[in-house]
């Protein structure tokens, strides 16, 4: 019997994994895909309770679809910015994009 | 299952509407433009704001819900509508100079601005969390594009990154945070979160307090609140400068109407819970930006980290609560965007072409050679520092005298200390600018009726609300008691 905290859990375990990704990973690319799989353990907790939870209302499950359209658009700004970077910088990782820095 | 669709009030969200089809018909008229003359555009810009401004008077006084309790239309919403495009107005008239001097005088600049309001205005009426990530989101991915806008310089190619890659971070954070609300109430409105914590149910549910905490992280990065800031220096000083100056005013106003929408009004049973994490987040705030703000030269980067320890001195009126910390703060917001645009002006005034003359050593001897803009940038530090008789001085008066009045008298003291280390980076562009001898080759600057405009508003309202703070303290008052019930 699959219950509502094995959607929770697995949601977490997602959420994590995408978290570790942009923490660690030096590629742009890498951290966007990172952010889209944290995007994606939301959507799963959100169709999770949808589901559970007593009224039964669609509440959770049309702002999943919501998320999923937010996460199109910032993912086509996204790699519009890392494209124009990359033609300046000739790199898209980001520990040598640091000109900045206190 | 049956959908209902809920009664569609297109009255309710006029500003809304003239806003994005002003963004919409400069695009169109953009098409039709000389490259090289695009200042109509910002005219049109600002026509539509204050058509949006007129739509949203008759608004006041009648607070209702519209699209079945996801949009609200009181004067707490209102107030901030106002805020913002105001501060898209004054954006507005300080960049036509600097976008045409750095040669990026494009047509989108003005509708991504003009988008990015509409996000800050969605932020401040939506009642519902759906309408509140919407807004949130319309905002961050029309500023991401903002910040890159010098597509061929690489400090903005940087900014941009940053703050898409922090951004999207932080959203993801906000959502979970959003999501395991949603699983505790069993709604994502505001108003029946507010109901349902409010006739006691249990308090104790683990999901409330996972999602309050991760709603403070998401809310966290989006105002820049230390262990959260990394990103603001890198991103405002990398940023053009009249972006920076939209997000510094903008960003922090919007982000925190939706904040105090959720937790003084819906959140407020867990009060106890949620003030202490925020009593060390503004202390941690204030402090580190206020210290770091010392050590910086690039003015853009020492303005960012006083943005931070701004952002600290609103928590500390966040957690005095209640209608004196809750007014205070609508007061505050509105002083801070004030001053920060106006000095803003000045740094584009002043600065060349390149984004260059932005370190402080360049101030030296302005006060002579300038000396209009030079008082200016002096009553825009005074108020900053919060000198008296200036708008910083009130605001920070009523943050910190409700916080002794709620009983924070420690937070207060801490913030008071904070805000003495402050008046030294703030007075130290005053004396640059006064007490030092001019260095010797600047080229000359270029000045216009739109930046003076702003110039002169942002320095009459610094002024004025320092001067008689009592009608706008009136009206923060009352737009911000529908929120406490």
């Amino acid at each position: 019997m699959i219950t509502l905290s094995h959607y929770l859990a697995l949601g977490a375990i997602l959420f994590i994994i995408g978290m570790f990704g942009v923490l660690t990973r030096r590629n742009a690319i890498g951290i966007l895909m990172s952010i889209e799989l944290m995007l994606n353990a939301v959507n799963l907790n959100f169709v999770a309770f949808s589901r559970y939870l007593p009224p039964g209302a669609l509440t959770g499950q049309v702002f999943a679809i919501f998320v999923i359209t937010v996460a199109a658009a910032e993912a086509a700004v996204g790699l519009a910015i890392v494209l124009g970077l990359f033609r300046n910088f000739r790199t898209v990782n980001v520990d040598e994009i640091n000109l900045m820095k206190w | 299952m049956e959908i209902t669709l809920p009664p569609v009030d297109l009255g309710a969200i006029t500003p809304e509407l003239i806003v994005t089809g002003t963004a919409l018909v400069i695009l169109l008229v953009d098409l039709f433009l000389p490259r090289d003359r695009k200042t109509p555009l910002a005219y049109l810009s600002l026509l539509g704001l204050v058509l949006a401004f007129a739509a949203s008077l008759p608004l006041w006084g009648r607070a209702r819900y519209a699209f079945k309790e996801s949009i609200s239309l009181d004067p707490f919403s209102l107030f901030f509508s106002s805020l913002f495009l105001l501060i898209a107005a004054l954006t507005i008239l300080i960049s036509t100079n600097y976008l045409e001097r750095e040669e990026i005088h494009r047509g989108e600049y003005y509708a991504l601005l003009l988008f990015a309001t509409l996000g800050m205005m969605l932020l401040a009426k939506g009642m519902d969390l759906v309408v509140l990530f919407l807004g949130l989101e319309t905002l961050s991915i029309s500023l991401y594009t903002l910040a890159g806008f010098m597509r061929a310089r690489l400090r903005s190619n940087e900014s941009a990154l940053k703050y898409l890659l922090l951004g999207a971070f932080a959203s993801g954070f906000l959502l979970y945070g959003i999501a395991f609300l949603y699983g505790a109430t069993g709604t994502t409105n505001l108003k029946k979160v507010a109901v349902f914590l409010g006739k006691g149910a249990p308090l104790s549910d683990p999901f409330l307090f996972i999602g309050a905490g991760l709603l403070i992280v998401g809310f966290g990065f989006k105002v820049a609140t230390v262990p959260f800031h990394m990103w603001a220096p890198d991103v405002y000083e990398g940023a053009p400068t009249s972006v920076t100056a939209f997000m510094i005013a903008g960003t922090k106003a919007a982000a925190f109407s939706a904040f105090l929408r959720i937790f003084l009004y819906s959140l407020a049973p867990l009060k106890p819970n949620w003030s202490a994490v925020l009593w060390v987040l503004a202390v941690l705030t204030m402090t580190l930006g206020n210290v770091v703000a010392i050590a910086q030269q690039n003015i853009k980067r020492m303005l960012a980290y006083s943005s931070i320890a701004h952002a600290g001195y609103i928590l500390v009126a966040v957690v005095a609560g209640g209608e004196l910390g809750g007014s205070s703060i609508l007061f505050y917001l509105l002083a801070y965007a004030l001053m920060n645009l106006g000095a803003f002006a000045v740094v584009i005034l002043l600065g060349q072409k390149g984004e260059e003359n932005l370190n402080l050593p360049d101030y030296a001897g302005v006060g002579y050679r300038h000396p209009l803009p030079a008082l200016a940038m002096a009553i825009f530090m005074f108020s900053l520092a919060g000198i008296p008789p200036t708008a910083g001085f009130m605001g920070k008066f009523y943050v910190f005298s409700a916080a002794v009045k709620a009983g924070y008298i420690g937070l207060a003291i801490i913030g008071v200390l904070n805000s003495v280390v402050s008046v030294f980076f703030y007075l130290r562009v005053t004396v640059m600018m006064y007490m030092r001898e001019p260095r010797a080759e600047v080229g000359p600057i270029y000045t216009s009726p739109a930046l003076a405009a702003a110039l002169v508003i942002a320095v009459w309202g610094t002024l004025q609300l320092g001067l008689f703070p009592g009608r706008l303290l009136e009206l923060a008052l009352r737009s911000i008691r529908p929120l406490l019930g």
